[in-house]
């Protein structure tokens, strides 16, 4: 299975992988957050099981994205409505903005993040 | 895969916009190749008329630069004209030899000025004006000379006459007519335009003939002479008196030709591999020549092109504008008709003329000058073919007299300073709109919105942004058809086609429907999940499968989230009444979660607000403990029965308010509706519960109960209309859950009560919930059937039901040992 780094590229060897759940404990077209080094940070998991992980701050008024609906490959965030593209983290036309990212990756139904580069 | 080919004649508004929707339909279907005879991308035609007054500038008015056709993979040949179609080899071919064959070919190549068939009509200085080609030499002879005659007082004509004077020239108009725009306009409202054209310095000779354009010393045109004899000083003539379909082409290929090439519902020729979009093409007997009927024609011809076939084009009603600064001229319909009705508003001095058209209640026909802030609102009304019966007394005064254009009741859009506030929501400017109108060469409410944000959120500027557009964009703007509104874009089906087709087919679920239904996007979007949602649930309750990701945040959780992500909690209070133990129980849920704000809220209750989420599942299993449930506050959903304290203690009562809301409230509990859901019970005519402001209003009277419905307090208040008087409690306990289910199973999601009851009109609610018992009962047992067995969703949360929602993640290492912080990828 893949995660959400959609670049083809391995992650460098070096990296270093936190576990974070199990696969199944983010709902599908939902999302779960997580801390990391005083930084919420939010999971996707989309239709097609693919996780993503943003920064869980709109860049718009700072609206936890974590609580937005997801569809295809954006959350649309709960206080006003802005589209976030969950793969790079921008916001969709015509709004302009960008939302941290972190890679993730799927193994085993295990998410791991790459809490180090 | 070898794509088929689409080769497209005419680069401009309405062929591009037509390969725009393919690409949203069907991105790979097709290898594309444009030719176009004017050597640019596709730009804003209508926009040329600024561009000759100086207001904007070429640059401004592209829509699709040399960039898109790359980056779309479309080859485009530009400035090159198409001689022939070859309906046998299926090839086009260009006036320099280039050729492309086809699968399927699409002609849009728009129309031709007219020109006057007099002497001296090719002398250097007479120009016609469609194209920057034209406009470039408007604006280069206004440099250099001072006579300017243009021919033809339609909207392009004015358009082009006051562009001139504006460049400085001295600008008589010419025409055959006895008065001004007489297609659009009637005698009244076309002396009053001429009359302030006149002040802006424009001259008019009308009912004039052209004989000859005169020839001068330099071999440039000097002169126009007309059939009386008259002659006019003239360096350049416009001609402006009419277009002509470019049908040329289409009738050498032997295509069926009237006035325009004919097409059918699906936009498609004689031929049909060959469509025809656009200012060339005539459908049910009509050719079009303003931009939104086309734009209409382009999405069902892509919808075709697409292979998609459910779209059918079935002819426009169309409106004008006139885009000359400072002037505003709004016509609509037919107004040239006997038979129909007439209210008229003429206000000589004020500069205000509104003449309305009916016939069977319903507009038909309208005229503004002066005054158009309501063009679109009548226009609205006559396309829907609304019954205006109900309003016609105050139809004149317009939306705002009814509530509904804004706040401040702002009305002259066009007068506005740059600087006015349109949106009180989102803070936006007039300015501001009328920039991103323009740059983005926006022509929809949807866009402006998606844009600037105006009218995005409590949507009461609505009335007042669709001015501002149809000011920008004259009758390129057309409000959409509201009857046929698709759910969002994920589709082009209907609310109420959606609707039917999940009781007819039983779906249960979502995908069920997106696949049964053709979405076109792979999960829809946040507007039609909810949506879908909701009809799911709604029509097959007890069966339908509820998503929980479907639903906004706030249903979700079961409290409402708030500005900095922390949520509010409001439990019920049934009726506005509570107990010592429940006021203990908040009190003590506020100091043991750290609860900043306690507040009594409009719908008399307790809130607390700025809750941690996590924390929500032990304070509701606080409350649970007391006996206290959910209110749903955040839900689209059974909200608050307001009460009085009536007969029980009121010296004025007639009927017990208190317990009457109790039984209500308690009915209802656990409804999921389209939209909110509010109700009051008020013990007598004195109203302190304020029903008339709601979306069942009771009112006690002697002997009974009076029942109002849809009424609305929020962003437009609309005062709530008498249903019926009823005997008893159990009456207003059936009547009302008989309207809220007939609410519940036809409005589409969102609308409040007030605006399906404005759709399907207070005769049809009274049919189904007054009239006739039989359905009165059925329906009541629906909505019986619907929230029976209702469990409070705080008490089964409580109880750990989607416990992954209300706790955050913990990490757990893995690999090597730095705890470095996380990285942005
Ligand atoms: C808490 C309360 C204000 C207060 O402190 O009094 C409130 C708070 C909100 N209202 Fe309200 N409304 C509250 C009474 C009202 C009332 C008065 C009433 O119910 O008697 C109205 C006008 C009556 C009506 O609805 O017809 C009202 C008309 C609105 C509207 C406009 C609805 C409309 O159709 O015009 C919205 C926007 C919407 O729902 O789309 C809204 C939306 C909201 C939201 C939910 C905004 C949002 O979407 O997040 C607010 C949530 C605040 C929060 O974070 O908790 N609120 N809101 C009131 C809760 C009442 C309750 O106990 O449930
Ligand atoms: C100055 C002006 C102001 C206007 N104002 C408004 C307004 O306020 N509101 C409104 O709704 N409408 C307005 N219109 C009308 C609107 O612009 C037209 O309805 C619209 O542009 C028609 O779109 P179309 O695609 O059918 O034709 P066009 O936009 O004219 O495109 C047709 C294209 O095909 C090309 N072509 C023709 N024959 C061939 C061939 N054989 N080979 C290759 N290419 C060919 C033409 O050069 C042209 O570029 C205005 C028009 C003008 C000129
Ligand atoms: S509580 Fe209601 S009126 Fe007050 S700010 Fe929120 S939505 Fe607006
Ligand atoms: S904070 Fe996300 S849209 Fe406003």
């Amino acid at each position: 299975m893949i995660g959400g780094e959609q670049t083809g590229i391995e992650p460098p060897v070096m990296a270093e992988w936190t576990g974070v759940c199990g696969l199944d404990e983010i709902p599908r077209r939902g999302s779960r957050v997580v801390e990391l080094g005083g930084i919420r940070v939010a999971l996707f998991r989309t239709a097609d099981d693919q996780v993503h992980a943003l920064e869980d701050r709109c860049p718009h008024k700072g609206g936890p994205l974590s609580q937005g609906i997801v569809f295809d490959r954006r959350v649309a965030c709960p206080l006003h409505g802005w589209q976030i593209r969950l793969d790079t983290g921008h916001a969709c036309a015509p709004d302009e903005g960008c939302v941290r990212r972190y890679r993730i990756k799927v193994e085993n139904d295990q998410v791991f993040i790459a809490a180090d580069d | 895969m070898n794509r088929m080919k689409l080769v497209m004649i005419g680069n401009g508004m309405a062929g591009v916009r037509t390969l725009e929707e393919l690409r949203k339909y069907a991105p790979d279907l097709y290898d594309i190749t444009v030719f176009g005879a004017e050597p640019h991308g596709n730009y804003n035609r209508i926009l040329l008329s600024p561009v000759l007054s100086g207001e904007m500038t070429l640059p401004e008015i592209m829509l699709n630069d040399l960039d898109w056709y790359r980056d779309n993979e479309i080859t485009l040949h530009a400035g090159k004209k198409v001689i022939e179609i070859d309906r046998i080899h299926r090839v086009v071919i260009a006036e320099d030899g280039t050729q492309a064959e086809y699968d399927r070919l699409l002609i849009a190549t728009g129309s031709s000025p007219f020109i006057l068939p007099v002497p001296g009509k090719d002398l250097p200085g007479v120009i016609s004006y469609r194209d920057i080609a034209d406009t470039e030499a408007m604006i280069e002879a206004a440099k250099s000379h001072r006579h300017a005659v243009v021919i033809g007082a339609g909207l392009l004509g004015l358009e082009a006459a006051n562009g001139l004077a504006l460049r400085g020239m001295d600008v008589t108009v010419v025409h055959l007519m006895p008065w001004i725009m007489e297609r659009q306009l009637d005698r009244e409202a076309a002396d009053m335009l001429q009359a302030s054209l006149e002040k802006k310095g424009l001259r008019f000779k009308l009912e004039k003939q052209t004989e000859e354009l005169v020839q001068g010393g330099s071999g440039r045109v000097c002169a126009i002479r007309f059939k009386d004899g008259e002659t006019l000083p003239a360096d350049i003539v416009v001609m402006a008196a009419g277009i002509r379909p470019n049908i040329e082409l289409a009738r050498a290929a032997g295509l069926h030709c009237n006035r325009g090439i004919v097409v059918n519902d699906t936009m498609q020729t004689f031929d049909p591999r060959i469509y025809g979009v656009g200012e060339c093409v005539e459908h049910r007997g009509v050719a079009y020549g303003l931009v939104a009927p086309l734009f209409e024609q382009a999405k069902v011809c892509a919808n075709h092109l697409a292979n998609f076939g459910i779209g059918r084009y079935q002819g426009s009603v169309v409106s004008t504008k006139l885009k000359v600064t400072g002037i505003d001229v709004f016509s609509a319909g037919d107004f040239s008709g006997t038979d129909a009705e007439e209210i008229v508003l003429h206000d000589r001095q004020g500069g205000v003329y509104k003449r309305i058209l009916l016939k069977d209640n319903r507009i038909v026909g309208s005229v503004l000058y002066g005054d158009t802030a309501d063009g679109s609102w009548y226009f609205q009304l006559m396309k829907d073919r609304q019954d205006v019966h109900d309003v016609r007394d105050h139809l004149m005064f317009g939306r705002n007299h009814l509530g509904d254009t804004g706040h401040k009741g702002e009305s002259h859009a066009a007068a506005m300073p740059d600087s006015a506030q349109v949106c009180g929501c989102n803070g936006v400017c007039k300015g501001e709109i009328v920039k991103t109108i323009k740059t983005h060469g926006l022509f929809s409410l949807d866009d402006v919105r998606k844009h600037t944000k105006a009218s995005s959120s409590c949507g009461s500027c609505t009335g007042l942004v669709e001015q501002i557009l149809a000011s920008c964009v004259g009758g390129a703007y057309q409000p959409a058809d509201s009857r046929n509104k698709p759910v969002c874009g994920c589709t082009d089906h209907t609310h109420e086609a959606v609707r039917e087709a999940i009781r007819k087919n039983k779906w249960l679920t979502i995908p069920e429907v997106q696949q049964g239904m053709n979405w076109l996007t792979p999960n829809g979007c946040a507007s039609c999940r909810p949506a879908l949602n909701y009809y799911l649930i709604s029509t097959w309750p007890h069966q339908a499968q509820d998503d929980p990701q479907s639903r906004f945040i706030n249903e979700r959780a079961h409290a409402n989230i708030q500005k900095d992500g922390t949520y509010s909690v409001v439990p019920r209070m049934w009726g506005g009444l509570t107990t010592p133990q429940e006021l203990r129980a908040i009190a003590d849920a506020a100091e043991k979660y750290n609860v900043p704000t306690l507040k009594v809220t409009g719908g008399q209750r307790i809130d607390l607000l700025g809750v941690r989420k996590e924390d929500l599942p032990r304070m509701w299993s606080d409350f649970a403990a007391a006996g206290m449930v959910s209110g749903h506050a955040y839900g689209k959903s059974l909200r608050t029965v307001k009460t009085c304290v009536g007969a029980e203690h009121c010296r004025f009562g007639t009927q017990l308010s208190m317990s009457m809301g109790v039984k209500l409230e308690k009915m209802l509990f656990g409804m999921w509706s389209p939209h909110k859901v509010k109700l009051a019970v008020s013990g007598c005519p004195r109203n302190c519960a304020e029903a008339g402001i709601k979306d069942v209003g009771v009112i006690g009277v002697d002997g009974g109960y009076e029942l109002y419905v849809a009424g609305n307090g929020g962003i437009k208040t609309e005062v709530a209309q008498f249903l019926c008087k009823v005997p008893d409690d159990d009456a207003v306990l059936e009547y009302s859950a008989a309207f809220l289910q007939l609410y519940r199973e036809e409005a589409r999601y969102l609308d409040r009560t007030v605006h399906y009851v404005q759709r399907a009109g207070l005769d049809y609610i009274k049919s189904r919930v007054v009239d006739d018992a039989a359905s009165r009962k059925a329906l009541y047992e629906r909505l019986l059937y619907a929230v029976q067995d209702y469990r409070d969703p705080w008490a089964e949360r409580a109880a750990g039901l989607d416990k992954h929602e209300f706790t955050p993640l913990t990490l757990h290492r893995r690999g090597a040992t730095t705890s470095g912080q996380a990285q942005p990828a």
